[in-house]
């Protein structure tokens, strides 16, 4: 599953930690999941109510305006393809936490993917690079407005001008306008993780851009000028 | 402490400015990393690069704190 998105990025693919000796509760899971007849039968029902249990929580985190009754069949077919997923994948669950919270990890993805597309799915979703402007966003005293202004006008002149005509239209939909990512991957048809790449590569862009005018942003917003 | 609304603007736009992971990795180290972090233990070293992804991806973070959260609450 692992991908690269960038020269600096996947810095934990070599570096993580070993294969662990499974806990009390996640060798039972284990045991149980592989066994057969009934015994597994029941770790299968008693997995499918952990994952609900997981997916019901997200979904009223990410969903809370929806109807219940919508909310809750979100949450039943969230838990019912993490299912898959998590017996599909038994066999790569190597006890570097307990079984509980890797499977509660696929539970909490597919419900929260659903739950930003259903919210979005009436929503129409334009890719127009012309029609945003970074303004606006300012405004906390004269002194941090003119430095913010100045700021902007270099992020937006390197966003027109710095970046690939695919780059700015994902960085505007899913940094400027605010589209979820994996609504703007579902529109597009492609995946989170190469949308997040091309993300990266636009904001690697965008700082080069800043240095070549001089400026660089600090941990904490502030700007530097560095010449 | 509340972002401003240009900083917040900014982090948006900029992103995290530091070695991070893939969404990939992110979500293949998230249960590791919780768990650390629940157990107080050193969340980093069980996903390095992980925060600075956390940071940069508003729906891994999303995923994040409701892991987080879930585990938490047990």
């Amino acid at each position: 599953m692992t991908q690269r998105a960038g020269t600096d990025v996947d810095v934990a693919a070599q570096t993580g930690p070993q294969p662990a000796e499974l806990d009390e509760d996640s060798a039972r899971w284990m045991s149980s999941l592989r066994s057969t007849g009934a015994r597994r039968d029941q770790a299968v029902a008693d997995l499918h109510a952990l994952l609900l249990r997981a997916a019901r929580f997200e979904a009223g985190r990410r969903a809370g305006g929806m109807p219940a009754a919508d909310r809750d069949d979100l949450a039943m077919q969230a838990a019912d393809d993490a299912l898959m997923q998590v017996l599909g994948k038994l066999d790569t669950f190597e006890g570097r936490s307990r079984f509980t919270t890797w499977a509660y990890k696929f539970a909490i993805y597919e419900a929260g993917v659903k739950a930003r597309r259903r919210i979005w799915q009436d929503r129409e979703v334009t890719l127009e690079a012309e029609s945003w402007s970074l303004i606006p966003d300012t405004g906390s005293g004269p002194a941090a407005e003119a430095e913010g202004r100045e700021l902007l006008h270099a992020l937006e002149d390197g966003i027109r001008t710095a970046l690939t005509p695919h780059q700015r239209n994902v960085l505007v939909a899913l940094a400027v306008t605010g589209v979820p990512i994996d609504v703007l991957s579902d529109r597009l048809g492609t995946t989170r993780g190469a949308l997040y790449k091309t993300l990266h590569d636009a904001r690697r862009k965008l700082r080069g851009h800043l240095g070549d005018q001089g400026l660089a942003v600090l941990a904490d917003g502030y700007v530097k000028e560095t010449r | 402490m509340t972002a401003t609304p240009l900083a917040d603007t900014l982090r948006r736009l900029l992103g995290p400015g530091k070695p991070e992971v893939t969404c990939e990795t992110c979500f293949d180290l998230l249960d590791q990393y919780v768990d650390a972090e629940v157990l107080g233990q050193d969340a980093d070293a069980a996903g390095p690069g992980l925060r600075a992804h956390l940071d940069g991806c508003p729906a891994c973070a999303d995923e994040n704190d409701t892991l987080r959260a879930l585990v938490a609450f047990e």
